[in-house]
This record gives C-alpha cells, structure tokens and sequence, in this order.
C-alpha cells in the first residue's frame, strides 16, 4: 500500500503531540544521559586509576603491605632474601599534606636502585642517578606538576606532625602513568615523615621460574601479623570494588529515569493511538496487515528513543566532563584519589545506552499498537469502540505473585557486595502493584459511598463500571509518586541518621585536626601538651587513626584510638543495638562499625585479634556503631590501650572542650599565641562540621533531588495523556450526556472528580508502594551498597503537602487535558455514528 | 691502578659537584698499609675499589676473559639521617666475561646501597657483596661467586705472593696535583680456578688472574680526557702494571707504573718511564667510537706488544652507569712471541670524561 499515506497519517501524531513527544525525547534523553555520564566518568577514573596502578606497580609480581603506619623495616632484609626473590623493593608511601592547602599528595620514598628493576615509574628522571639520593629532592608525576602549578627548580612543602618540611624539586618522575605523585629518597622519606624504622610496602620481582601463587603462599606465612602479601592486580581490583556499590547506585537511578522515560511515551502513545483509531482502521481496511501497524506504531517509538538516545549521549558525554572537571575522577566520593583521568567517547556503553534509549521507547509504545491493531476494522471505523481499549480486567494473580516475589527478593543477600536482590525486589513491587491497580481501583472505588451532586456520582458509577480505563492513567501516577516517595524517605531518613551521628559523634567544643588533609601530619607528645596548657582549655580528649590490614582481599580497616570517658567509654559512640557488659578477665573491647559486621563478620562478645605493631592482641568486640564516614569498617579501641600495645603516642586529631566563657575564636587567638605551630592545623566547630557535612551530602543527593522533580513531572505530564486518552475515547460518551441535558460545567465537574478519584487512588497507592519500597532503600540497598544503617525518619509534613500540592495539580491536569480532548466537537462527536 | 672507571659514573661525577658534607679521610704519603685491614674496606673514603680481571681456559682449550668489579661509593650525602636506608655507602658490582665465539662481551650489574646484610663491604678484610653477587678473601685465596643474566661465575683466585704494594709504598699519584692520588695495591698472578656457566653450561676452568684494591678520597685530574691501563701477568712470573692519564689536548697527562719480576723484586716506573703507543684501531659498530685497541707498551725495561682476545671488548653502560669504555683481556707479545696474558683498560675514547 502507499507508504505516503502511512506516512501523512503517522506524521500526524508528531505534529499534533509536540510538546509531549518532546517531553518523551527529554525524559528518554534524560536516562541515557545520566547512565552515559555514570559510564563515562567510571570508565574513566577507573581506568586511568588501574592503568597508573599498572604503570606505578610496574613488574611487580607481589606486593607485600601492611598498615597505613606501616610496617617493620627489618622485614624487607627477610623479604629480599627469600630464595623466590629476585628483587624486593622497600616503598615509603605518605599521603603529605601540601602546606597551605586542604589536599594532600601521595609521596613515595624509595630506595632508586631497587625500584628501577621493579617499579620504573617511581624512579625520578635525573641527570644524575645521586640527585635522586639527595634527601631534599622529590620528583614530581607531570600530573602532580600541573595540579600544584609547580616544576623542576620550584619547591614542595608539605607538613610532617605541625611542622613544615621544604623539598626541592629536582624533576619529573612516573611517565605517563597520569597520576599525582612525588618520588623521594626512602631515608630521606622516613627522616621527613618520621616513619624511621617502618615501611608502607615492599615490593617483590620473583626469579625466572618462580610459581607465584606457591611463591605467595609461601611467603604469607612468613609475615607478621597485619602484613600481607597480594598480586598488585588484586589491589587495584580492591580499589575498583569499592566504587562499584556507588556506581551501581548511580546506575540504578539512571535506569529508573529511563523507565519513567518509558511510561511517558506509554502514555503518550496511548493517548495518540487513540487519537488515530479510525486512521487505524482504515489503513487496516486499505490492506494494512496487523502486523504491520504494530510494526510502525513501535517504529514510532523507536523514532522517540533514538531522538532521546541521540540527545541523551550529547548531554551524557557534556555532563561527564563537567563532573569531572568540577568534582575531579573521584565523582566527589574519594575513591579515586591522586587519578588524573581523561574521558574518552566510549563506543562500547553508547552503544549499550542508546539501545537501552530505543528499546525502552519501543516497549513503551508496544501495548498501545496492540491494542490499536487488536481493534476490528470495521468497529473501529465506527465511532464509541475506543474504550475497549481499556476495557480488560485481568486476574490479580500475576501481581500478587510478584508482590510476593518482591518480599521474598528483601531476604536476599548481596550478589557480589551489590544489592541486586534489593533492587529486583522494589522493580518487583512496582510491576506487580501496577499489574494490580484495576483492581486496587475497583476495591476502593466500591467503598466509596455515593455522592449527593449529580456529576460526581455520575464520575464515580462511570469509574466503578469501568475500572480498567483508570489503570493506564493510575499507572504513570503511581510508577513516578513510588518512586520520588521511596527516594524522597530514603533521603531525609539518610540526612537525619547522619545529623544525629554527627551530634552524637561530636560533643566537644573545637575540634582540631593535626591536617585537614592527608596522614602526614600528627600531633606529637609535646604538641599535646602545648595544646592542653593553651589557656581557656577545660579538657582535650585525642584520637589516633591507623589503617589496618585485617584481610588481604578487602581494602584496609580505619583503626581509630580514641580518649574515651573512663566510667562510660560508650557515651561517646553512636552505638546500634545491645552492648556487651564489660566483665573481668575480657581483652580489651574494641567497637566495631557495622562495615565490619559486614565485611568481616563481626558481631559483639566475638573475640577478635587485631594486628597491631606486628603483634596480634586479643580484643572482644564490645559493641557496634554507626559509620557514615568509611565504608570500609572502622574499629574504635581505647587510646590507652593503644599506646600500652604500640607505644605510639602520637595523635591525629583533638577534641577540646572549653573552658566556661571562653569562644572558639577566643581559643584561636590563644592557641596561635601559645603554639604558632598549630596554625597549620585545622580547626573547626562541630557546628562548622556539620554545616559541611549536611553541604557534603546535599550535593551528592542533588542529582537524587533533580530526577525527583523529574519524576513529578514526568508523573504529570503522563497522568495527562493518558486520561486525555480516557476521555478522548469517551468523546461520545460526553455528546450524549450533553444531549440528554448535562452542562458544560457538569460535565467538567464529572470530569474532575473522575481526575480526582483517579488522582487520590494513584497518590494513596503511591505513597503506600513509595513507603514500603524506601524500606527496601533503607534496610536492604543501603546497608548492602554500604554497609550502614540508619533510621527510618518519614518528612510526613513534606510529604503530606506534596501529596496535597500534587493531587491539585492532578486534578488541574486531568480537567485541563480533558478540555482539550473535549474541545468543541463533543456534541458533534454522537454524530459520528448517525 | 686506574679502574679509575668508576670515578666517571654519574653517582660520582655528582658526588664532585656537591659540597659534600662528609669530611672524607685523605690520602697521605708515608703512611703503611696493614694487612689483612687494609684488605677491608675504608668507609672514611669518598671511592673504592676491588678490580678482578683475569685469563681462563676451559677443559676444550678455549680461553676467555673474565672481570668482576666491587665498587663502593661514599657520596657525602645523607650523612645526618637516623635511617638504616640512608645512603651513607653505596656499592656497585660490574661483571663481565669475554668469550671469542661469542665475539662480544656479555656483562651485568649490580647497585645497592649498603645495609641489611643486602649489600655491604666489610672492613676487616675483603668480604663485599651485592645482593648475592659477592667478593670474599679466605686465607690467601679471593672467591668471587655471582650469578648474571647470561652467565654464572664461581671462581677461586688463589695469592702465591704478598700484595704490590703500587707507587711509593702503597701511595700511587694520578696527577700533577699531589692530591691527586690514592692508595693501590694489586695482587698478580693469581691462581684462577672455578667454573664459568655459560649458556647454561658450566665449565671448569683454570687461568691466571688480577686483583687491584684502591681507595681515595680525590683523584681524577680536571684536564684528563682519559686513560689507558694495563696490568699483565707474564708466563715467567713476573707482573706489570702501567697506565698514562691522557690530557684533552692529546698529549700525555701523568703516566706511571710498576714492575715485579719473578723473583718478587718491585720496580716502580716514574711518569717518564712508561709509554704507551696505539698499533691498531678498532671502530664499535654499536657507538662509532673507535677504540686504539692494540698497543706498543714501553715500561722501563719491559717493551710488549698488546693485542687483544678479540676487538670488540667495548661496554656500553651508557642506559645504566652512563658511559661507554673498553674492558678487554689481552695477550702480550715480545718479537711476536706470547709472553703474558693480561686486561687492557680504555676509557675517554666516546668523549672526554667530564668532571
């Protein structure tokens, strides 16, 4: 047949939906774009991030480590020796804070003649091989270079404890291994950063016909507690696992803007599709196959897809750079840190998204060409056939079952430290909620008692006689209100756990941090005492961190050493749950954060052995509490217990509480006067702390905020094809009761409390569906993506008025696309069929 | 002598740029060496040195070149640090064996700083090493065991004779300056027997062999483009060593010498006593440098013609110790006839060596 009439009669729905189609080309455009961008960004921190791994480990074959303290130098002899050996190489690595910024670069120190036949790029290019010996030389990554605005002939001053140490610039090291990083001699890193007698990591080159896996396992068992030995792959494989639940998470958002994407060209092609039934129809009777008009209606969505795709992967690749010029490879998140990534068009996931884009149009348009080639020609070609379309109340079973399915999927562990479970159970819920909604729609439209007025009652007898006609327009309302409630919970109980963590965490009033950034400075013991005797202060309590290595195949645990109150030691820890009473005879305790419950299993009364100053120590784990800051596990054991099994008596951070009168300025002012060194520390107010935090995690939620205005839009702009498709196809409908003597205004009337019903049914079952699915967020996704808890806080104020805002805007929508899908041919429409 | 070959590593012509803030020992006239001490290493000095060259025949007859070097460097440089990785000494070993059916030198290295019992140099006798690389003296005989890329020593070189003592009593100058000197003593004629691997072939060999221990603080004079060196072992028992530091404008910078004969009798040769004049030039298809690799040596009373193992004993350190020289076993012949056999060192052909 004429493919221009297809064509003329195709093209109609383009011209006539506009503003529609546009809006599904944005909400398709907005999926691809952000899961485009989340691909991007990754693919590019992590690959720069494992290609600088590869070029920094070099040849290594194995890498033994140990706390971020370090480890036992004299282990490197015992290292070097092992007949497997070919070459060991002692590293020294610093994360210094550079002086006079809250950033700090990683410096290596190590030893040149041994790094050169194992890890190149950390061997400074020099003219001679002596500068790089020379102790106040340091040799900078290019990247590192450009990043300080720093070269050769310049200087690098970074902070070691509170005191400043200048080091000369003596060239470039590293390649093009794209990372930031400074190279120095071992001796001269240990005197600078006073790790003398301790190194980071050593790294191993095996002989020719050495079997490293045997080789390994062999030397595992020779090391000290706390040190380990792993194949430098496996490191940066660590690294890329714990990204992945973030980038997972970013993932999953995107997905769910594409299936709101979806619903919109649902919606609107139902709408459109209804608009053209007797087009339909008679190309169907011009000779058109069935098959056929399914084919072109999907093409039509397809069409919708690609634009969006196309738009999608232009703002995906624009939003990616942006990211990554503003939040640097990290994605703000820190797990990058030092990566200086480029992003590169990727074939590979535009493809994937783009198809992604298409495939989600085209099921979106699917039901409504079947429905539209499903019409008998002939009937349909006469007018008031339209709401067959809507007619079918299907049995509630394969809902119930997936409702089912999606609470049994809650109980699911992790797959692979991801929470897929958790997210097949909400994507569960939701299908199977919207599977049910004709009969949720009839359920409660039965038990709503008849109203008195005429129009209304007519509204409602018309939904209850017809309960299958709401469900398409309940379906957008539903799918985007879940949605944005389940976040919008999720979000506000997250932001108000980490408040309260945040006021438990931090009763004192100044804290002062040795460096903002870094692990290269730290108070000393005679610092501690300056800080204590500086006047005004009442009492300082001082914490020390250290990073342990508690599993080869996890990324390190924080140990933190905290001044804890004698008589309560656990008044000052966001505990979670029970506590164990201290009894005679126990180890030491130690609280652990609920990573660790995770991670590595631990639960209170178990006894534990923590690997401290290459000894392990028995320790009980006392208690759990709630970490927002490492998501790796933290341990919090007593300062004093500390000290007694390491003798390290150095100190991160500290916490003052002050004297009765005297302000924190006050104490600034004292403390610059009392210990000028302290100025390079960071001081801040734990309403400073807070204020930054509470900024911190409203900009990484600030995407979460914008698709939930997304969501609402989408949800509206969907709420209103689709019941103007409702009462399009009731075009007759409206003529007759016109006819028998309705008004204009009654019938209006009739409609808006038809879009009312209908609105107050999606809302009341999308709070309910958005309720238990932030439940699912909360216990299920963020604790498996995370490994924290938090409580359940319901903004039942935000809500209730969104809920209210968004059922007035429902019913505006709902007369107002009723209107137009009235226009003025209603009266005429009854003609149709004479 | 003259493996002053060290002197031009980069580690040291740095080492002379720098104001060090070590106080190094200095060399002084008049003062005895003692041994077996003075077998040991000097710490107190900026430079050191145990050079091994030597002859060896395996079981088929076929001869070879074998050299194994300890170095050790006192760059002057963090000498305040608390770490046990400061790099206070340093040591480096070189090795190389020269094998005519190969046609070219093979060679390896080996470069650490000293501590944790990975690389050290012990004071009271010879007992170097680097990594598993090692030099020991046990009684009268040196072991050197080292296993490199592409061949394996493991060799004895057993001392019939007291040390020659090289210059006045121990005290050999370098140049117009009197600072410019060192302490030298050699032991030829060593008894050199052990296994050479090869192509993971182990071969047991014997031959005879040369050690120079030499230690200073200061040396190599400003106007030196180079030097030639030889030290000969002759089939009668007697031993040479002569050497002459060439100045940049060709001439002849300082020369000098000794001769021992059979008997143990110890001639030392003055600058003008010694001369050395090229027969024939060989041209490295590697650098283009193009070597003097035979000679006409004129010592006192000995007049020997050099020629080497074969031409291209040429070592280009250039991607590690940054230079390139010539290292090689040669025979000496007296009216055409082999009378010793022995090692010829060239260095400052690719250039003047800049310090």
């Amino acid at each position: 047949m004429n493919t221009a009439v297809v064509q003329a009669v195709l093209g109609g729905a383009f011209t006539h939906q506009r503003g529609r189609l546009a809006l599904s080309v944005l909400a398709i455009a907005l999926g691809v774009a952000l899961g485009y961008a989340v691909a991007l960004i990754n693919a590019a921190a992590v690959g720069e991030f494992a290609g600088g791994m590869r070029t920094l480990s070099g040849v290594a074959d194995l890498e033994v480590r140990g706390p971020r303290g370090g480890f036992d130098e004299a282990l490197y002899a015992t290292l070097a020796r092992d007949p497997d050996v070919a070459v060991a190489s002692p590293v020294v690595e610093v994360d210094a804070r550079i002086a006079g910024r809250d950033d700090a670069l990683v410096v290596y120190g190590v030893d040149a003649f041994r790094a050169a036949a194992v890890t190149p790029a950390l061997v400074g290019a020099a003219d001679t091989a002596l500068d790089l010996l020379r102790p106040g030389a340091v040799f900078l990554s290019p990247a590192a270079a450009a990043w300080l605005g720093a070269g050769p002939g310049g200087t690098l001053t970074v902070q070691s404890g509170v005191r400043d140490v200048v080091l000369a610039i003596a060239g470039y090291a590293g390649g093009d291994a794209g990372r930031r990083f400074a190279v120095m001699d071992i001796a001269a890193a240990q005197d600078a950063f006073a790790r003398g007698g301790s190194l980071s990591r050593v790294d191993l080159r095996l002989r020719p016909g050495s079997d490293a896996a045997l080789a390994r396992e062999r030397i595992a068992r020779t090391l000290p507690p706390g040190v380990v030995v792993a194949a430098p792959r496996d490191n940066a494989a660590t690294t890329e696992r714990m990204s992945r639940a973030y980038r997972v998470n970013l993932n999953v958002l995107a997905l769910v803007a594409l299936f709101t994407g979806g619903l919109l060209v649902f919606s609107t092609q139902a709408l459109s599709v209804v608009r053209r039934r007797a087009q339909f129809a008679l190309l169907r009777t011009l000779g058109l196959a069935r098959r056929r008009l399914v084919a072109l209606l999907v093409a039509e969505g397809a069409l919708v897809g690609a634009a969006g795709s196309v738009v999608g992967l232009a703002a995906g690749y624009g939003l990616a750079y942006a990211v990554l010029r503003v939040f640097g490879a990290d994605l703000g998140a820190g797990f990058f840190r030092g990566a200086a990534p480029q992003i590169a068009f990727d074939a590979w996931s535009a493809l994937v998204f783009a198809a992604l884009g298409v495939a989600v149009a085209m099921t979106g348009s699917f039901a409504p060409a079947r429905e539209a080639a499903r019409a008998a020609p002939a009937a349909a070609l006469k007018a008031g056939d339209e709401q067959q379309a809507f007619a079918r109340l299907r049995s509630p079973l394969p809902g119930l079952v997936l409702l089912a399915a999606g609470a049994a999927a809650t109980r699911l562990p992790p797959v692979g430290g991801l929470p897929l479970a958790g997210y097949g159970a909400i994507a569960l819920m939701l299908i199977g909620t919207l599977l049910l909604l004709p009969r949720i729609a009839a359920l409660v439209l039965a038990r709503v008692p008849a109203p008195r007025a005429f129009a209304p009652a007519l509204a409602l007898d018309q939904l209850r006689g017809a309960p299958g006609q709401a469900s398409v327009s309940l379906a957008t309302i539903v799918a985007s209100v879940s949605l944005m409630v389940s976040m919008a919970i999720m979000v506000a109980s997250f932001r108000q756990s980490l408040d309260d963590w945040l006021a438990a965490l931090l009763p004192a009033d100044v804290y002062v941090r040795a460096g903002p950034a870094g692990d290269s400075a730290y108070f000393d013991q005679r610092d501690q005492q300056a800080l204590a005797a500086v006047p005004g202060v009442a009492r300082v309590a001082f914490l020390r961190a250290q990073a342990l290595v508690l599993d080869p195949a996890l990324p390190r645990v924080t140990l933190l050493a905290r001044d804890l109150p004698g008589d309560d030691p656990e008044q000052r820890l966001p505990l979670v749950g029970e506590t164990l009473p201290r009894r005679a005879g126990d180890p030491p305790p130690v609280w652990v954060s609920e990573a660790m419950v995770d991670l590595h299993g631990m639960h209170p009364g178990a006894r534990i052995e923590l690997p401290l100053a290459g000894r392990t120590w028995p320790f009980v784990v006392a208690g759990i509490w709630r970490d927002y800051a490492r998501q790796q596990g933290a341990l919090v054991v007593e300062r004093a217990t500390y000290v007694a099994l390491t003798g390290d008596r150095s100190a991160t951070d500290a916490a003052v509480w002050l004297a009765p009168g005297v302000t924190p300025a006050a104490f600034r002012a004292a403390l610059d006067a009392r210990f000028p060194e302290a100025a390079r520390a960071a001081l801040s107010t734990p309403g400073e702390i807070r204020a930054l935090s509470l900024a911190v995690f409203d900009r990484t939620f600030a995407v979460t905020y914008g698709l939930l205005a997304a969501a609402i839009v989408i949800g509206l702009v969907g709420l209103s094809s689709s019941f103007g498709a409702l009462v399009l196809a009731r075009r007759r409908e409206f003529g007759v009761l016109r006819h028998l003597g309705m008004t204009r205004r009654q019938v209006g009337a009739m409609l808006a409390t038809e879009g009312a019903a209908i609105s107050a049914i999606g809302l009341a079952t999308g709070l309910t569906l958005g309720f238990v699915m932030s439940l699912v967020l909360i216990h299920v996704v963020n604790r498996q993506s995370f490994h924290w808890s938090m409580a359940l806080s319901v903004p039942w104020g935000s809500l209730a008025a969104l809920a209210a805002a968004l059922l007035v805007l429902a019913m505006a929508t709902t007369v107002a696309s009723a209107r137009q899908a009235m226009g003025g041919g209603v009266i005429r429409a009854v003609r149709d069929d004479w | 002598m003259d493996r002053r070959i060290f002197l031009t590593m980069p580690w040291l012509l740095a080492a002379g740029r720098v104001r060090a803030d070590a106080a190094y020992a200095r060399v002084e006239r008049g003062a005895a060496l003692v041994f077996p001490r003075d077998h040991g290493s000097h710490p107190d000095f900026r430079t050191e040195w145990w050079y091994v060259t030597g002859w060896a025949r395996d079981a088929d007859g076929a001869d070879f070149g074998v050299q194994v070097t300890f170095f050790r460097n006192r760059p002057g440089i963090a000498e305040a640090s608390a770490s046990r990785f400061a790099p206070k000494t340093l040591l480096f070993a070189h090795a190389a064996v020269a094998d005519p059916r190969a046609g070219r030198l093979r060679h390896d290295q080996r470069a650490a700083r000293a501590g944790f019992g990975i690389a050290e140099a012990a004071e009271a006798t010879t007992d170097v090493r680097v990594d598993d690389w090692s030099l020991r003296l046990a009684g009268d005989t040196y072991v050197a065991r080292l296993a490199a890329r592409d061949f394996a020593f493991d060799l004895a070189f057993g001392a019939r004779e007291p040390p020659l003592l090289q210059g006045e009593g121990g005290v050999s100058r370098k140049g117009p300056r009197e600072a410019e000197a060192s302490y030298y003593y050699s032991r030829p004629q060593l008894a050199l027997s052990g296994t050479v691997t090869l192509d993971g072939r182990a071969r047991r060999v014997t031959g005879v062999a040369w050690l120079d221990h030499e230690w200073s603080s200061e040396y190599v004079p400003p106007e030196a483009q180079g030097w030639d060196w030889t030290g000969l072992n002759f089939d009668d028992g007697s031993a040479l060593m002569a050497f002459r530091m060439r100045a940049r404008d060709g001439g002849d910078l300082w020369a000098g010498g000794a001769l021992r004969d059979a008997a143990g009798n110890v001639r030392a040769l003055g600058r003008n006593d010694v001369r050395f004049a090229p027969l024939r030039q060989w041209r490295s298809p590697r650098t283009g440098f193009v070597y003097p690799v035979a000679f006409r040596v004129d010592a006192g009373p000995v007049s020997v013609e050099l020629t080497p193992l074969m031409d291209d004993q040429e070592l280009d350190a250039r991607g590690s110790v940054g230079i390139v020289y010539w290292e090689g076993a040669v025979r000496a012949l007296a009216a055409g006839r082999p009378v010793g056999r022995g090692y010829l060192e060239l260095t400052g052909y690719g250039g003047p060596i800049r310090l």
